[in-house]
């Protein structure tokens, strides 16, 4: 059975696990239709170490998990907030005037 | 007598047959370069040669040919998929292979079963109806058969209530067919080797040399080898497995993920089962080779993976459900096992035609679906090639469409579980 340390539970059965994708930066909203389309496409698919989202199913937790994509070899695991250390500012802009409206 | 034999084994006037002709230098510039020496690569060659009188022509490799997927898949030829471009595409495949062991004169066991895709929930039955018009709607042999029905058919199957996912019917598709994989790519090799391509094993692609984007779409002009470089007047990447890595060579991405996908054959039996039993629901398909083992594969693994390792995992759920729907099989061994890498694209359709480098054309994105393919791809890419068009019956799966956003949505035709 193949081993997958888990950050929070220590080393678990692989199947209790679900793979999440590589790790990826979300675009600005902004970034125009190229960008978003690579985003929501396009794979880097790399054959090499690649950094991804792992999920474990009982807990319910989300971390990630450094992995060479040519031997299955887990080579390190952390949780998420070891890289997104910032908080997201979900305040909303200021609303733009809509155009032809005086106010 | 054992004197007159030895003299004949070493006796110069039987020489071994050499299938292929002995391996030469490259040249220093070819009109197609094509990249994988797979069965779609090699019928592209074949097709170039014989009906376009393309032969200025070389077929890389980087390992030997036909050693990739085309010699890793269980073998199922059919065309009862789910969209109408699918359907279209892929019965022209099936029209083709029929045709295929007389155009190379070699027996390619070539063996039409029926298959038998079943369903274990009303949701299956109902994309089953629908596969079954859709089929029908294009003059393919398709038809809903329901429990009571396909019992008589297939007497084999365990009919029981009391399992996990009961037999409620199955798509029914007289068409369906195996043949053997490796007389297929040998077959396409040697016919193309014939009239004069060069097929060169043990050649990895390493780069490819592209003219600068001045404003204008980037071109491509040549192909860098471990054996040097080479002009290219068009190069068609068609691999598999390393699809996403040999277009970044080229500089562009591609919707796909890599994925290992098992199979394994038990020891032979007697001739028992003539169908092709395939369940998306227990991630199962099954046939019984001309050998007489059974072939199975199961669903693809659930992350990526650039190897060709088998798991017990994977076993273990196959054998589980085997045994749910044949239970008798309990006693028999597994003889063989392999995986073999799937490209998997989001709407499990292939990915085909023109991409963002010109001159640079694509035949990818095969998942577990690319054997069928194999000779409407080589037809098709040839004439692409030849004349410059992308032909209407592959303009559908361009990689373009992720842009336009016109997918062809073909998960529920896939008989892996996913």
């Amino acid at each position: 059975m193949k081993v997958m340390p888990c950050p929070l539970n220590g080393p678990r059965n692989i199947s209790e696990f679900a793979y999440g994708g590589e790790v990826e930066e979300l675009p600005a909203p902004d970034c125009g239709e190229d960008t978003w389309i690579d985003y929501v496409y396009l794979e880097n698919n790399t054959a090499g170490i690649v950094r991804e989202w792992w999920y474990h199913t009982p807990t319910a937790y989300w971390f990630i998990a450094e992995r060479d994509t040519r031997t299955d070899d887990i080579l390190k695991t952390y949780p998420a907030s070891d890289i997104y250390k910032d908080r997201v500012d979900f305040s909303a802009p200021p609303p733009a005037e809509a155009p032809g409206e005086t106010s | 007598m054992p004197f007159g034999l030895l003299k004949f084994g070493l006796s110069r006037g039987h020489p071994v047959p050499r299938v292929l002709p002995p391996a030469t230098d490259l040249k220093d510039s070819y009109d197609i370069v094509i990249v994988g020496g797979g069965g779609h690569g090699l019928a592209t060659a074949y097709y170039l040669a014989r009906d376009h009188g393309i032969t200025n022509v070389a077929v890389l490799d980087k390992g030997y040919i036909g050693g990739g997927n085309t010699g890793r898949n269980t073998t199922i030829i059919r065309s009862n998929y789910l969209t109408p471009e699918g359907v279209k595409f892929y019965d022209e495949s099936v029209n083709l292979y029929q045709d295929l062991a007389n155009d190379f004169d070699m027996n390619l066991m070539y063996s039409k079963r029926g298959h038998y895709t079943l369903a274990h929930t009303d949701g299956a039955l109902r994309t089953m109806r629908w596969r079954a018009e859709v089929n029908k709607h294009f003059g393919i042999n398709s038809e809903l058969v329901l429990r009571d029905e396909l019992r008589k058919m297939v007497p084999q199957l365990n009919y029981s209530e009391d399992v996990r996912y009961p037999i409620l019917g199955a798509l029914y598709h007289e068409p369906g067919a195996i043949a053997r994989h490796d007389a297929v790519a040998w077959g396409y090799g040697v016919g193309a080797a014939k009239r004069g391509v060069e097929i060169h094993q043990n050649t990895e692609v390493t780069g490819f040399d592209i003219t600068p984007a001045n404003g204008s779409a980037p071109k491509i002009t040549g192909v860098k080898t471990t054996r040097g470089t080479i002009k290219a007047g068009k190069v068609l990447q068609a691999v598999a497995g390393m699809s996403g890595e040999v277009a970044k060579m080229a500089g562009f991405k591609l919707p796909i993920k890599t994925v290992p996908l098992q199979a394994c054959v038990s020891q032979p039996l007697k001739p028992f089962l003539d169908a092709i039993v395939v369940s998306g629901s227990l991630h199962v398909y099954v046939s019984q080779s001309a050998r007489g083992e059974l072939v199975m594969g199961g669903s693809t693994d659930p992350y990526g993976v650039y190897q060709t390792r088998s798991t017990l995992d994977f076993k273990e759920g196959l054998m589980m459900h085997m045994l749910e729907l044949l239970p008798f099989i309990g006693e028999v061994k597994l003889l063989r096992q392999w995986a073999g890498m799937t490209d998997m694209t989001p709407d499990f359709a292939p990915i085909m035609g023109e991409t963002p480098v010109d001159n640079y054309y694509i035949d990818a994105g095969w998942g577990t679906w690319g054997f069928k393919a194999t000779p409407v791809c080589g037809k098709r890419n040839a004439e692409m090639l030849a004349t410059g068009r992308v032909p209407d019956i592959i303009a559908p799966f361009a990689l373009q469409r992720y842009h336009d956003f016109k997918l062809v949505g073909e998960k529920g035709a896939a008989s892996v579980g996913h």
